[in-house]
């Protein structure tokens, strides 16, 4: 079964509740063919479990990491992805666009 | 994002009232505003816009670049009719993420035998539809062929502001239908709301294939620009 945008912050909200670290990644701005909308997100707690997607897979591992680094330092990141991007031999997207990805803990003050 | 943030977020979301979060990329600043308050915002327009086609995006306001993340409500079909359309037409829209709830007075037809898993409502339109508050988030199916379900179904749909209305029934029946709907009050431009034939033209035969095409034709209606769904669905 797919997660819904729903589901995703109705764990979001329950990870958290039950003391666990949680980060919510949001695609914010796509260039060119994306995989997946502005908007879309995935949650992680600091078991290193996520729900949802913010590409069609190809990010994700990337994201799960820095998110564990929000997660322990509190302070929201943006991430870049794409074939610009240096990386994007590792973990770039295949489809040849680029998006930016907005990684905050959940739970801050 | 705060707790409290997020919790209200799913409320609204719980309740089926859109809302938006704006978050201050550069420092991760946020607020939400429920659809309610958006009238009275400082970026009115700008969340009006968004929310009216339906998308997050990034906008720029007082130098700052600011992140508008739309929430809207989990879009829903209503099928008025347990038919074996209807039987391939709940899990096809289920698998598309709708909310699918199915109403016939029809026991026979409204079992769980024939619709596993999905709200079934046995009761008739003037007592089904009501409590199901259908709104802008909604397609409406009339699919019973039947005039004593269809016809105050549809009468019920004309008077909410779901974003698609379909119909089964051929180009005849259809015309039949129109003027029975307006004997009884509607107006033209309600009569204009539906779709029917129903579904894009594929040349479906079975009632699986049908339902593709209902899904299509619904899928156009949410997705595609409104100046774009006549031409691309014809």
């Amino acid at each position: 079964m797919l997660n819904r945008d729903e589901d995703i912050l109705q764990a979001a909200e329950a990870w958290q509740k039950a003391g666990h670290g949680v980060a919510l990644a949001t695609v914010v701005e796509t260039w060119g063919s994306a995989p997946r909308p502005a908007g879309s997100s995935l949650v992680i707690n600091d078991d290193g479990t996520f729900l949802g997607s913010v590409s069609g897979g190809c990010v994700e591992g990337a994201v799960v990491t820095e998110a564990l680094d929000v997660i322990a330092s509190g302070q929201p990141k943006m991430l870049e992805f794409g074939v610009a991007d240096e990386t994007a031999w590792n973990v770039g997207l295949s489809c040849g666009g680029t998006i930016r990805v907005f990684v905050e803990k959940v739970g801050q003050s | 994002m705060k707790l409290q943030t997020l919790s209200e977020v799913n409320i609204e979301r719980a309740a089926r009232r859109p809302v938006i979060v704006i978050t201050d990329t550069a420092n991760g600043d946020q607020r939400l505003v429920k659809a309610k308050d958006i009238a009275t915002d400082p970026l009115r327009a700008e969340l009006s816009k968004q929310l009216r086609m339906g998308k997050s995006g990034m906008i720029e306001a007082a130098g700052k670049k600011l992140f508008l993340n739309v929430y809207a409500p989990t879009a829903r079909l209503v099928i008025v009719g347990a038919v074996h359309i209807s039987q391939a037409l709940a899990p096809l829209a289920r698998s598309l993420d709708y909310d699918v709830t199915v109403v016939d007075p029809r026991t026979a037809f409204a079992s769980p035998e024939r619709f596993p898993d999905v709200p079934l409502i046995a009761e008739w339109p003037d007592v089904a539809l009501p409590p199901l508050n259908v709104d802008h988030y909604t397609a409406f199916v009339a699919v019973t062929h039947d005039p004593k379900i269809d016809d105050p179904a549809l009468l019920h749909a004309f008077a909410r502001d779901c974003f698609y209305i379909g119909a089964l029934g051929s180009r005849k029946t259809h015309a039949k239908r129109a003027e029975r709907l307006k004997a009884q009050g509607a107006s033209d431009a309600d009569i204009a709301r539906i779709h029917a034939p129903i579904g894009l033209n594929i040349g479906a035969v079975s009632p699986s294939e049908i339902a593709v095409s209902i899904m299509a034709e619904i899928t156009a209606e949410l997705r595609l620009p409104k100046e774009n769904v006549k031409e691309q669905a014809a």
